[in-house]
């Protein structure tokens, strides 16, 4: 009956909290690391002047600048976007707000690169359909826009991005106290007055946090501009180290390019991160509550129709079109024939599914990969959030720090580091297996598992667990009957967080692809790089109907489950 | 017999000493309440109690066993010390119905199902959550999740039952009931109760004892709780029992005079040679008149609080407080204006040096 209580559970605590550490060091820690090792450190000594060099080199300068460039476009554009519509939803009379508000979220599943592609199908400056349509039958003697611009670049990434700026917004105005405003308003300020001095600093902190949650994507994503901007010579830092690690084939010159250029990813992810937390926690949480309130709604009178009008325009163009035009191309014989009645049929869908190796491989790969990904997540996210949620053991503020580092570290970056890391030089060599991408995987999406549990944890108090203890259960039975049915939310959540994200995977797999490695974002880029149009148009329509698919069954378990 | 015995604990929160030498024993079948200002301690003696904390130093027993042991590093798990616990949070289990939560402690003992399903009902039916074993917790309203969860600390028969300040998130009706009906279970089922609580209203209406501690900790007194009203130790305890009013009193010459004036108190002198006492009373120990025998004071406010008429009354440079019942006030020509001379006579006096009562801060 007795047993030496501080004994015994002072070794399954640090058996916990090691395992924990281990976990993190080895999946993103490590690879961190070794970037930054190869970046300063040549010919045994540390040579911060030679990283200097190679980001004054023109293309990788360029390549700097024009992820900067980019990302202040799209972040521009998505904020002013994003809360528009989040005040047009939550703050006006406009028809169907509930409609447009989950329509405005849409973008938020649909994977950019995708979008991207249609949009070159669309508005390329010589095949574009729109651009051939306005040639060739309203007399226009070019292109009316070129895709393949900064400008094109940028509001392509701002329609996939800008509900990153819209949900924050929307949450603020909606938890906002109305009678801050109300009190404004009984001393005699105007409406519009009131919008501007009272609404807009209370919601500044959420825009602001968007923002910067676009800024630090927008840097370090690789879709968009791989599809619209190779062609016309514009990379940013991701396209430029996949450039250059794929042609070279893993040269020294190649790797030290790109683990500078990764470092300047990590280091700018830290400083937006760093900004987004200080706003966060400016205090404007004080503010606006947790309650929901019904706040004051602006009469748009004359507006109301126009208003509804443009948004139903917006979607239509914005995110009917694009998906359209993906399902149709997919179902062409050849690309370039009209979409007649003939030309269209669903054998590429066939072929794809049933005939073509490449394809089933793909998706197969993805769905086992994303399975494994994130089941693994899942697991090693409840133990890891668990310590340090729940746990009291010395040696926890490491595993805290360690915790914070998925966030900040952007896939392009995890790519090269796990390549440094397990391609044979520390004996373990995984290159060009699935082994590497899983890996890779679990980094990336570490984040969101520990966010999603962590959660969880927060709202099982101590007291419960103590409760049962009480009760006669054991740690491990309380950890089963109470802990595990609580945070069971948290950890559904987290697995479909990650499983639907990594079914249309592409910054990452694209670096660590073999051939018959490849996943579906890989083979839907390749296809098309390759100029198998139509194929690679009816992947991704397939991989859009998987995505819709996931997404109904996540938000049927959710409902269920009352989050 | 003695259910708890806890023998010279110490516990520490790294600089912060809660608890040092405490030692303190609890009667088998008793309603034992343990009263002390917040912070200081009572919620880390019931987790020491339970296990959920190991103590620096010294040995804790219940029911004649040895449970904290520190010179020899015993230590019984929480879930062998078959106690029964009620959280001030009622830590209800919120994916659970009322039935599987008070059936929780039976299922974990293995107990056959009928058997199982019969007791939690019966135990339902005592703490008047008849017909609701189906609900969820969130279906509850705060008072009968509370009955959740002193049905599941009672079902399976334990012989002591902690609770930590079980009524402080319940509304103030609902307190009043509540308290009664622990008492009232405590009887019927024949249990040993260790309440603790800052309350000391609950901790007088209930207790068989009550034990009074002071924010470092230390038990000042122990007594019934008649006891520990009428006869406090000391200043901290007679604080902590009520709406305590003094006056002070200095010695000169052999005679104790009020305030800064010559008018000595009358009432027995206290021991000691002291210079400077507080003497101590409750504003139903003070009798006011227009005049006689007694210590001659000004009105210096009344208030018309309704039912009640309440004086703040000067004497020679003292303050002290009385209310008087409005209607008794009236028939008996006291119903005084501010600016009014009185006389104040005494039922009781208590008798406190005042460096002592000085140092132990205000409850
Ligand atoms: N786990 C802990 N860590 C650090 N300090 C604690 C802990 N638990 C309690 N304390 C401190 O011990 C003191 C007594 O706390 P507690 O027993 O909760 O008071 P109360 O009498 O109000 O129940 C408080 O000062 C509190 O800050
Ligand atoms: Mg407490």
């Amino acid at each position: 009956m007795s047993s030496i209580k501080t004994k015994s559970s002072f070794g399954v605590a640090q058996v916990i909290l090691f395992l924990s550490i281990a976990i993190l060091v080895i999946v993103v820690a490590f690879p961190v690391l070794l970037i930054l090792f190869n970046a300063f450190w040549v010919n045994d000594e540390f040579n911060f002047a030679g990283a200097l060099e190679i980001i004054k080199e023109p293309q990788t300068f360029q390549a700097l600048k024009n992820s900067l460039i980019i990302a202040t476009g799209t972040t521009i554009g998505s904020t002013i976007v994003g809360t528009f519509f989040a005040w047009l939803v939550t703050r006006t009379d406009l028809p169907h707000k509930t409609f447009m508000k989950s329509m405005f979220l849409v973008p938020f599943m649909l994977p950019s690169f995708i979008g991207a592609l249609a949009w070159k199908m669309l508005l390329s400056p010589n095949a574009g359909f729109i651009n051939q349509f306005f040639i060739q039958h309203l007399g226009f003697t070019g292109p009316i826009f070129n895709i393949y611009s900064y400008i094109g670049i940028s509001t392509v990434e701002v329609m996939y991005l800008f509900p990153f700026v819209f949900i924050q917004v929307c949450g603020a105005l909606e938890r906002m106290d109305p009678t801050l405003e109300e009190s404004a308003r009984i001393s005699g300020a105007g409406l519009f007055t009131i919008t501007r001095k009272i609404t807009i600093p209370l919601v500044m902190p959420s825009i602001l946090s968007g923002a910067l949650l676009i800024m630090l994507y927008s840097m370090a994503h690789f879709g968009t501009v791989a599809v619209l901007g190779i062609e016309n010579g514009i990379y940013n830092i991701p396209t430029l180290i996949y450039e250059r690690i794929h042609q070279s084939g893993g040269s020294f010159d190649a790797i030290r390019t790109g683990t500078v250029l990764a470092t300047v990813l990590v280091i700018s992810a830290a400083i937006i991160i760093y900004a987004q937390r200080k706003i966060l926690g400016s205090g404007h949480y004080q503010i606006i509550g947790g309650k929901s309130f019904r706040p004051m709604e602006l009469k748009l009178r004359g507006l109301r129709m126009p208003l509804m009008i443009f948004c139903l325009a917006y979607i239509a163009f914005t995110i009917v079109l694009p998906t359209v035009v993906i399902f149709l191309v997919g179902s062409l014989k050849t690309y370039g024939l009209a979409f007649t009645f003939d030309n269209l049929s669903l054998d590429n869908y066939k072929f794809i599914l049933f005939d073509y190796k490449v394809t089933r491989d793909a998706i197969f790969n993805s769905v086992t990969l994303g399975f494994t990904a994130a089941i693994i997540t899942m697991f090693a996210g409840v133990m890891i959030s668990y310590v340090i949620v729940k746990m009291k053991v010395r040696g926890k503020g490491i595993l805290e720090f360690l915790g914070m580092l998925p966030f900040s570290v952007p896939g392009s970056v995890i790519a090269l580091g796990v390549i440094l890391a397990w391609s044979g030089q520390f004996g373990i060599n995984l290159y060009n297996t699935v082994w590497i991408i899983l890996v890779a995987y679990i980094a990336r999406y570490m984040a969101f598992s520990l966010k999603a549990n962590s959660a969880a944890l927060e709202q099982v108090h101590d007291s419960l667990v103590e409760a049962s203890r009480a009760c006669g259960a054991t740690m491990w039975q309380s950890l089963r009957d109470i802990v595990l049915p609580l945070v069971r939310p948290g950890m559904l959540a987290a697995f479909f967080l990650i499983f639907l994200p990594s079914l249309r995977e592409l910054t990452v797999s694209i670096m660590l692809y073999a051939p018959t490695t490849r996943t579906i974002g890989v083979a839907i880029y390749t296809l098309n790089e390759d100029g198998e149009t139509v194929i690679s148009a009816a992947l991704a329509g397939i991989a859009l109907i998987i995505i819709i698919l996931g997404q109904s069954v996540i938000n049927h378990f959710t409902k269920k489950a009352g989050v | 017999m003695d259910i708890i015995r806890v023998e010279g604990v110490a516990k520490s929160y790294g600089q912060h000493q809660v608890h040092k030498n405490l030692t303190l024993a609890i009667k088998k079948g008793e309603c034992f309440t343990l009263l002390g200002p917040s912070g200081c301690g009572k919620t880390v003696l019931l987790r020491l109690l339970a296990g959920f904390e190991s103590p620096d130093a010294g040995k804790i027993y219940i029911d004649d066993t040895l449970v904290s042991d520190v010179a020899h590093r015993l230590e019984i798990p929480p879930e062998n010390r078959g106690l029964g616990i009620v959280f001030q949070d009622y830590a209800v289990w919120p994916h659970m119905t009322v039935f599987e939560n008070v059936a929780y402690p039976l299922k974990i003992a293995k107990r056959p199902k009928e058997e199982m399903r019969e007791q939690v009902m019966k135990m339902i039916d005592i703490v008047g959550m008849h017909g609701l074993d189906k609900r969820l917790p969130s279906e509850l309203s705060g008072g009968q999740q509370q009955r959740v969860a002193l049905a599941r600390a009672l079902v399976g028969n334990p012989s002591l039952m902690l609770l930590d300040e079980p009524l402080s998130n319940l509304d103030a009706n609902l307190r009043e009931e509540m308290r009664f009906e622990i008492k009232e279970l405590q009887r019927k089922l024949d249990i040993t109760v260790l309440y603790v609580t800052h309350d000391q209203e609950i901790g007088l209406a209930i207790s068989d004892r009550v034990a009074v501690m002071n924010e470092t900790g230390e038990i000042q007194q122990i007594g019934t709780p008649w006891e520990i009203f009428e006869q406090p130790v000391n200043p901290f305890v007679f604080h902590f029992m009520g709406i305590a009013n003094s006056i002070e009193v200095r010695r000169e010459n052999g005679a104790y005079l009020v305030g800064k004036g010559q008018q000595p108190v009358p009432w027995k002198s206290p021991e000691g040679d002291t210079a400077h006492w507080i003497a101590g009373f409750r504003p139903s120990d003070v009798q006011i008149a227009r005049d006689g025998e007694g210590l001659r004071g000004i009105v210096r406010r009344a208030n018309f609080l309704g039912a009640m008429m309440d004086y703040l009354i000067e004497i020679d440079g003292a303050h002290l407080r009385t209310s008087i019942e409005t209607h008794r006030a009236l028939s008996e020509n006291l119903m005084f204006k501010a600016g009014d001379i009185c006389t104040i006579r005494f039922l009781n006096l208590l008798w406190f040096e005042a460096d002592k009562v000085k140092e132990a801060a205000q409850p």
